[in-house]
């Protein structure tokens, strides 16, 4: 039962970004370019996605509904930290060069496009060496 | 925004499942690990995610096609891959941990995070559409 509710989880996500149009690089940049040609349209699957998620979570917390998890996770704010505000904005540079950012690099996959064949491998190296650095445990 | 409302319900769900903030760059980050308790899960969920992709591609739902806007080689996508896969560890989560998860909760530190990342995004397609159109002209 928890495998199968996973991978409807995942499933769920994956399809999203697809139907969203986050898979296409194109779109994405298109939503990040406010000075030129501006796409509005991933504001609203931004928003769907927020809304859903929030409401979804403060009724499963109102009402204690736990499915297999012990415990809901604490997403109370942790101080901001310098490491993190300099990753973030490295992943921003990235995000903008590409228009893709890690769920549509595993989403991408099936399809083989060379620049997900050549983007997400580098991705997971990136990661890899971010955990070595920093001993990263979250 | 179907699309978004749906990558929310997966990230939920997911929640709901494993009781972690399902971001996919922790997702990712510590499969990459391997040596955590819980690896599993997190596996199950990436096969869903690509799976449900799959799906969604094979049926045209679809609102985007892939699209490279023309001036972007493999090259960059190389760099970016590494910068995305790097930053967004360091960062401690990308689009959806800090973007979807954080701001659906109410966290002010994912809100912090996502504006960081958004902002440098947008100024990287800023700057990049500048020095393409400079490039044209001469």
């Amino acid at each position: 039962m928890k495998p199968c509710l996973l991978l409807i989880a995942g499933g769920l996500f994956g399809a999203g970004l697809v139907i969203s149009g986050m898979t296409d690089p194109a779109r994405v940049i298109g939503f990040l370019d406010f000075a030129g040609d501006w796409n509005p349209a991933l504001a609203f699957v931004m928003f769907g996605a927020v809304t859903a998620f929030g409401l979804g979570q403060s009724i499963l917390r109102k009402n204690r509904i736990r499915l297999f998890a012990t415990d809901l996770p604490d997403t109370s704010a942790s101080p901001v930290s310098k490491r993190m505000l300099v990753g973030s904005a490295i992943f921003g540079i990235g995000w903008g060069l590409s228009g893709i950012c890690p769920g549509p690099a595993l989403a991408n996959l099936p399809e083989l496009h060379r620049e997900i064949l050549v983007f997400t491998p580098l991705m997971l190296a990136g990661m890899a060496a971010a955990q070595r650095l920093f001993d990263l445990d979250r | 925004m179907l699309g978004g409302i749906l990558i929310g319900l997966g990230s939920l769900l997911a929640m709901a499942v494993s009781g972690k903030v399902p971001g996919i760059s922790g997702i990712a980050g510590h499969i990459l690990r391997g040596n955590s308790g819980d690896t599993a899960w997190r596996v199950v969920f990436v096969l869903g995610l690509i799976g449900g992709a799959a799906i969604a591609f094979a049926l045209n739902l679809g609102s985007g096609g892939f699209a490279i806007p023309g001036d972007r080689s493999l090259p960059v996508y190389a760099i970016a891959g590494l910068l995305v896969g790097f930053g967004a560890r360091v960062g401690g989560g990308c689009t959806s941990g800090h973007g979807v998860c954080g701001i659906g909760s109410g966290a002010k530190d994912g809100l912090l995070y996502t504006i960081v990342f958004f902002t440098m995004a947008a100024a990287t397609v800023f700057v990049w559409n500048l020095v393409a159109k400079g490039a044209g002209a001469g």
